[in-house]
């Protein structure tokens, strides 16, 4: 737990001077009769993100000398397990949507997660996978008229096109 | 008289066949969204929001608002049949929620909620009615030093009230405020923080984004950490004996009832406590001023309709300031605002000029989504019952793939989604080390306009820093800021030097 408060520390530290970096890119002093310049709000604000960070930083590490930390672990193995899935399986499906489109990727996303994640059986994880893409095709794109990246499987949408619209 | 002509026009508004049919389905949907534990209003409303740009903009807010107001009555729902809070909002429902359904009065516990809701979020309706255009004549005042300024002190609520930690509140908020100024500078039109040039970043962070990554992506991670074993759902049936014996027991809570939505309107309004908080509060005081205080925890029937009131009548109160002021009183009703800009209707003052029709039509469709809750809450109740059996995994997949499609569906770019995916998983890491993220998405809604009024002000002032304290109403409101942001600390210094006291009082201030 202190281990995991650290490290979010002192990343929104780095974030902050990364920001307080691209912020530099634009005035960020104060321009005569005009007040703060273009970069001036980002800058000063990650000024005090730092700090807050900072502070928290601090006040970590200071306990970790003072008492050895609290052991208490971040997550717990089973719940990591399942987090992980989660993460995992939502990364995949949406790298995969560059490749083969929504309406593979999003099949594909709910029968791994459905049978990884839980007890679903085949019967409601099939029916699952197959109503939720049509459901998001009528709706998306034929009613809001969106069209939803497809990839690879582009050519076979072109008759569903000259049929719906 | 005045008010009842625009309430009259508003209801010609809301009454129009789609407006009443989005207003059925948002109170439905809701409802179940409510009942779901680990899903609350403002997850609804950012899940939801793309969805609607099906509709016209006024039908899309009040399927929004609907939600909401769904949402609020549905928690009760999970606190009572499962134990487990539907939304944080109903957290004290459970207290004695709970305790009821186990004696076998689940039925009358769900009646007292409905009612109870009903009580709560109709005086507030009337209320906010009272003071909606009042409140937006003042503010019509407002220049950009004034708007600042009140910005401020909606952020200073969060140091003084929050009771979160401070440092990570106060970083939560700057993250907030420097994510929202990513894109092209308001002023100069130069890019800024794009981040090595990435053409996404030009149009900005939109909120959405984080919206969903946080609320949606970032709860169900949550969510699923936190449920590692399946909860017991409780029997509830409804007869009609039973609901008469539950409106007759309500004729004792009206006290209960009274000051839930009296504390629940008035809470609701700061944009840092809200409806958790006056549900808290409400159920406290019910208890110390009720006859039989022993009775609470084993399952009083005060003890639901209290903190149900209360929480309802937040939800109104919340709303006011962001239609009035253009500042939100809540996270939902900040994504509501987001929303709202969105469609090209900034909220504020000059809404109740420029589209009263808009505004009042949102009123009336208060009253009318209060009636329509209250029925449908009590008449589908066995189907609340049957659908707290859906398992997680389905309904955790059902989400996730809502949030990839509606997070592509407003600016039609992958970009988006990948942020919403880095938003939800660092929204889960914050979460677990309690950083609030009410005040990082309200920043984020709020930056914009905290940065242009700063530097209008400035620009209109030729550079003098004086204006904001010359200005009377806006040194009124920093002074009340500089107030709140200081209270934390004189609350930890008379902690120090008044150890035994200082403990009790600022529990009770708490």
């Amino acid at each position: 737990m202190r281990v995991a408060e650290l490290l979010t520390a002192a990343f929104l530290m780095g974030l902050s001077v990364y920001f307080m970096i691209h912020a530099a890119a634009l005035p960020i002093g104060w321009q005569q009769g005009a007040g703060p310049g273009g970069g001036a709000f980002p800058f000063w604000l990650s000024v005090m993100m730092l700090v807050a960070a900072g502070g928290i930083f601090l006040r970590q590490a200071v306990g970790l000398l003072a008492e050895r930390g609290s052991r208490r672990p971040f997550v717990s193995r089973v719940a990591l397990r399942q987090v992980l899935i989660v993460v995992g399986s939502l990364l995949a499906a949406i790298a995969l949507i560059h490749l083969v489109g929504a309406y593979v990727a999003i099949p594909l996303f709910l029968v791994f997660y459905l049978r990884a994640m839980g007890p679903v059986g085949w019967r409601q994880t099939t029916l699952l996978a197959l109503i939720t893409p049509v459901v998001v095709f009528f709706f998306f794109e034929v009613t809001l008229k969106i069209l939803l990246p497809k990839g690879i499987t582009e050519p076979l949408f072109i008759p569903l096109y000259a049929l719906f619209f | 008289m005045e008010i009842l002509q625009h309430l009259a026009d508003g209801f010609a508004l809301s009454l129009l066949p789609l407006n009443l049919a989005v207003l059925l389905l948002g109170v439905t949907v809701g409802l179940f969204i409510g009942a779901m534990p680990g899903l609350g209003s403002v997850n609804g409303v950012a899940i939801l929001l793309p969805i609607t740009f099906l509709v016209p903009p006024a039908s899309a807010i009040i399927f929004l608002a609907a939600i909401y107001y769904g949402a609020m009555y549905g928690g009760a729902i999970s606190s009572i049949l499962l134990g487990i809070p539907g939304a944080s909002t109903a957290v004290a429902t459970t207290f004695d929620g709970r305790p009821m359904a186990q004696k076998g009065q689940a039925g009358l516990a769900l009646i007292a909620a409905a009612v109870g809701s009903f009580v709560g979020g109709t005086v507030s309706v009337v209320l906010f009615t009272l003071f909606a255009a009042p409140l937006a004549d003042v503010a019509l005042a407002f220049g950009p030093a004034e708007e600042f300024a009140l910005v401020l002190l909606a952020f200073t609520t969060f140091l003084a009230l929050g009771g979160d930690d401070v440092f990570k509140t106060v970083l939560m908020i700057l993250l907030g405020l420097v994510l929202s100024t990513v894109g092209l500078d308001l002023i100069s039109g130069q890019p800024r923080l794009i981040f090595g040039d990435l053409p996404g970043f030009y149009s900005g962070i939109s909120f959405l984004v984080l919206a969903i990554g946080v609320y949606g992506i970032g709860e169900i991670l949550w969510t699923i950490e936190q449920t590692q074993h399946k909860p017991q759902v409780m029997p509830a049936r409804i007869r009609f004996s039973e609901l008469a014996a539950g409106f007759r027991a309500l004729g004792t809570s009206l006290k209960a009832m009274a000051s839930g939505s009296l504390l629940g309107y008035f809470v609701g309004m700061l944009p840092a406590a809200g409806a958790t908080p006056a549900s808290l509060m409400a159920y406290g005081v019910a208890k110390s001023t009720s006859r039989k205080p022993e009775q609470f925890g084993k399952g009083a029937v005060e003890g639901v309709v209290a903190p149900e009131t209360a929480n309802n009548a937040a939800s109104t109160g919340s709303l006011l300031p962001m239609l009035t002021l253009g500042i939100p009183g809540s996270p939902t009703t900040a994504l509501l605002l987001g929303g709202m800009v969105m469609w090209g209707l900034m909220p504020g003052p000059m809404l109740f000029i420029e589209q009263p029709e808009f505004v009042w039509g949102l009123i009336s469709s208060l009253y009318t989504a209060n009636l329509f809750a209250v029925a449908i809450n009590l008449a589908l109740i066995p189907l609340f019952v049957w659908s707290l059996r859906i398992p997680l995994p389905v309904l955790s997949a059902l989400v996730l793939v809502l949030c990839i499609v509606g997070g592509f569906t407003p600016n039609q770019k992958m970009h988006d989604v990948w942020l919403i995916a880095g938003f939800g998983i660092a929204g889960y890491l914050l979460h677990k080390l309690d950083y609030p993220l009410a005040p990082l998405v309200l920043a984020l809604v709020l930056g914009p306009l905290m940065e242009k009024s700063l530097r209008q002000a400035l620009i209109a002032a030729q550079g003098d820093v004086t204006t904001f304290v010359e200005r009377p109403i806006s040194a009124t409101f920093i002074a009340i800021a500089l107030l709140l942001f200081l209270l934390p600390l004189i609350r930890k210094l008379r902690r120090h030097l008044l150890p035994g006291r200082a403990a009790a009082s600022s529990r009770s201030s708490a």
